[in-house]
């Protein structure tokens, strides 16, 4: 016999019930403190205030938690967190060649004013599983240096004096604002860097490595990578001049391009642009990359059908909150619709069947 | 019962306005997909957010809510997130069509005739009815701008070609007022005679896509179709097994595992209404 499914309200009860439990995992381990979560779980709280587009450790961290480790899951807590604060204003676009840099590199110079400083980098590390830490040994402090106070000028600067790479002039044009006004296309190249830069890490990963194996293929070089702390300072109207409201962590990308020239214009490289919360490197230079691939028509290249060429191709699928939801989204009861693709097949398989067997009996 | 952190329905007052706004422009251009600046709500896109964010733009206190997903007023995402609403707006929910003023659907129309007075706000998870012919965003615009839908034309009769019969069952594309070829949301093509010619309001949402539109009251909305293939709102060829309707749309449902099915209706009020009116179908207890 065939009772309604009643009871959705209590099992939905049951199953967060579980779900809280499963989280805590084992009693007799100590529960994760946010705090833990915040100062050593770094690189994923970067990941979740880049790509849930606010700027707050803490935040993060206890989304990381209550998300279970699940970054996508903890930027969308962050994400749906975000949508519901008040606005008071825009703060001043922020000075990055004023940041205190953690780590600033060139790809291009061996060497240059205010040198090479490598910082926290897994770069040269070796992949090795360190079993010390299974034993949750202590960390030797780390050799210090007072840091040199001289001006950290970006590289890109010194080709733009000898007019070796595109001009960037500044701009006063305000931004257009993803979150607050659909996206349409076309999509400048302010709301397009918006889009990536909280795009999903994998995808624009993805999207970068296709350009450097030729779909789209724009040969960069990491000018500069910069990580670092800056202020951020807001214009006050009653004060009549701005002050500093606090300072966040930034990694800053700028890709050297091929160059490109006509018969008009001389040759000159071009540039991609990153910049992402944290230290998010992996995600910066894949933004550069994916900028730079999606300016071929400013920059009078040919379309060549690739994906990171194309613009709506990439705003629209960048997304990973938006991503995930309609692809889970299927798990969801279709069983209307389904029903309705049954009676359908099942009309044309038995309209199949009769005229097979009317050819045979012809 | 309300929770006091948020603001009455959730969202905030400037927003509840801008999607106001995309609502009247909706409805004073029946069928035209308006581009609206959708929030990240509190459940996943996919789950409704369009229609949430819908329902929480013109719900009022007095209203009395309904939400169906599937038909049924019990399916665990309609409980989720009437559960929402009454958290957050605190209003009185129903699971009767005639007693509700706001209904929330996902896939389904209710069987019982909607009235004057009442708005029905659907789920959509893409408002384009052209998409699937064309990917891009840019050019499906221009072509409704355009009124260019001889692509459509061609698809349905590309289907009748090759199967005999028009192989769209669901989210079957209807043209408003004799202008704007609008998807209908993912019901099944059984319901779409219920769209024209309505008392109601209907408001499509389609939270991830950033689209609103709308159907005023006593809208014209032709189902697409051939003078030789006119449309036909089918369904399975049964009565219910427990109120015995044999007008209403039906799930299947597998009884046992030597396959024995029986069909019942998909709008569990209709059917439940229908029973203590005393109607018994054929498996009826």
């Amino acid at each position: 016999m065939y009772v309604a499914v009643k009871g959705g309200e209590r099992a939905i009860e049951n199953a967060h019930a579980w779900l809280a439990e499963e989280r805590r995992g084992d009693p007799n381990v100590p529960e994760l403190g946010v705090a833990q979560i915040r100062e050593q779980m770094t690189l994923a709280v970067n990941r979740v205030m880049a790509e849930g587009s606010l700027f707050d450790p803490d935040l993060a961290a206890l989304a990381i938690k209550q998300a279970r480790g699940d970054l996508i899951e903890a930027i969308f807590l962050i994400r749906a967190y975000r949508t519901t604060l008040p606005r008071f204003g825009a703060s001043r676009p922020v000075e990055t060649a004023a940041m205190d840099c953690d780590r600033r590199i060139s790809a291009t110079f061996k060497d240059l004013p205010g040198g090479q400083i490598l910082g926290p980098t897994f770069d040269y590390t070796h992949r090795l599983l360190d079993f010390k830490l299974a034993a949750e040994g202590d960390v030797q402090p780390a050799p210090e240096r007072a840091a040199d106070p001289a001006p950290l000028p970006h590289v890109t600067e010194f080709l733009n004096r000898e007019d070796l790479i595109e001009a960037a002039p500044p701009c006063d044009t305000p931004p257009p604002d993803l979150t607050r006004d659909p996206l349409e296309m076309p999509a400048d190249r302010a709301l397009r860097l918006q889009a990536l830069s909280r795009a999903d890490e994998g995808f624009s990963l993805g999207l970068a490595y296709s350009t450097q194996r030729g779909y789209a293929r724009n040969h960069a070089f990491v000018g500069e990578l910069r990580i670092g702390t800056v202020a951020v300072e807001m214009d006050i109207p009653e004060l009549g001049f701005a002050i500093e409201i606090g300072e966040i962590s930034l990694t800053e990308c700028e890709t050297v391009n091929q160059f490109t020239g006509s018969k008009s214009e001389p040759a000159k490289f071009t540039r991609g642009y990153g910049l992402v919360f944290g230290q998010s490197e992996r995600k910066a230079i894949s933004m550069a990359l994916v900028d730079r691939a999606l300016r071929w028509q400013e920059l009078g290249e040919d379309y060549e059908g690739a994906p990171a060429q194309d613009a709506e191709f990439v705003l629209y699928h960048a997304d990973n909150i938006q991503a995930t939801g309609f692809l889970e989204h299927i798990k969801l009861p279709h069983y209307v619709d389904f029903q309705s693709e049954l009676e359908l097949v099942r009309k044309l398989r038995r309209e199949a069947g009769a005229d097979r067997t009317n050819e045979a009996a012809e | 019962m309300t929770d006091a952190a948020y603001n009455f329905a959730y969202l905030d007052e400037q927003t509840k306005r801008m999607i106001r706004r995309a609502i009247l422009k909706g409805l004073a251009i029946p069928g035209y997909q308006v581009p609206f600046a959708s929030r990240e709500m509190p459940m996943p896109y996919g789950w409704g957010t369009g229609g949430v964010q819908l329902t929480a733009a013109v719900m009022c206190p007095e209203d009395r809510f309904k939400v169906i997903d599937q038909g049924a007023d019990d399916t665990t995402n309609a409980v989720s997130i009437r559960a929402f609403f009454e958290r957050t707006a605190g209003v009185a929910a129903t699971t009767r069509t005639d007693e509700a003023t706001l209904i929330q659907t996902r896939h389904r129309i209710p069987e019982a005739p909607l009235r004057a007075g009442q708005v029905l706000v659907f789920q959509v998870p893409i408002p384009e009815p052209l998409r699937f012919l064309e990917p891009r965003e840019s050019e499906t615009r221009k072509m409704h701008a355009l009124e260019e839908y001889g692509l459509m034309h061609v698809k349905l009769y590309e289907d009748i070609s090759r199967h005999g019969h028009i192989a769209t069952s669901y989210a079957y594309p209807v043209q408003v007022e004799g202008r704007y070829v609008m998807d209908p949301s993912p019901i099944p093509k059984f319901d779409n005679p219920k769209l024209g010619d309505c008392p109601a309001i209907q408001l499509f949402g389609a939270g991830r896509e950033q689209r609103i539109y709308a159907l005023p009251p006593y809208t014209r909305v032709v189902s697409l179709d051939f003078e030789d293939h006119p449309f036909e709102a089918s369904k399975a060829d049964h009565p219910c097994g427990l109120c015995g309707a044999t007008d209403s749309y039906l799930d299947e449902v597998i009884m046992d595992d030597a396959g024995r099915r029986m069909f019942v209706c998909s709008d569990t009020d209709f059917c439940g209404q229908r029973q203590a009116a005393g109607h018994r179908g054929k498996d009826a207890a």
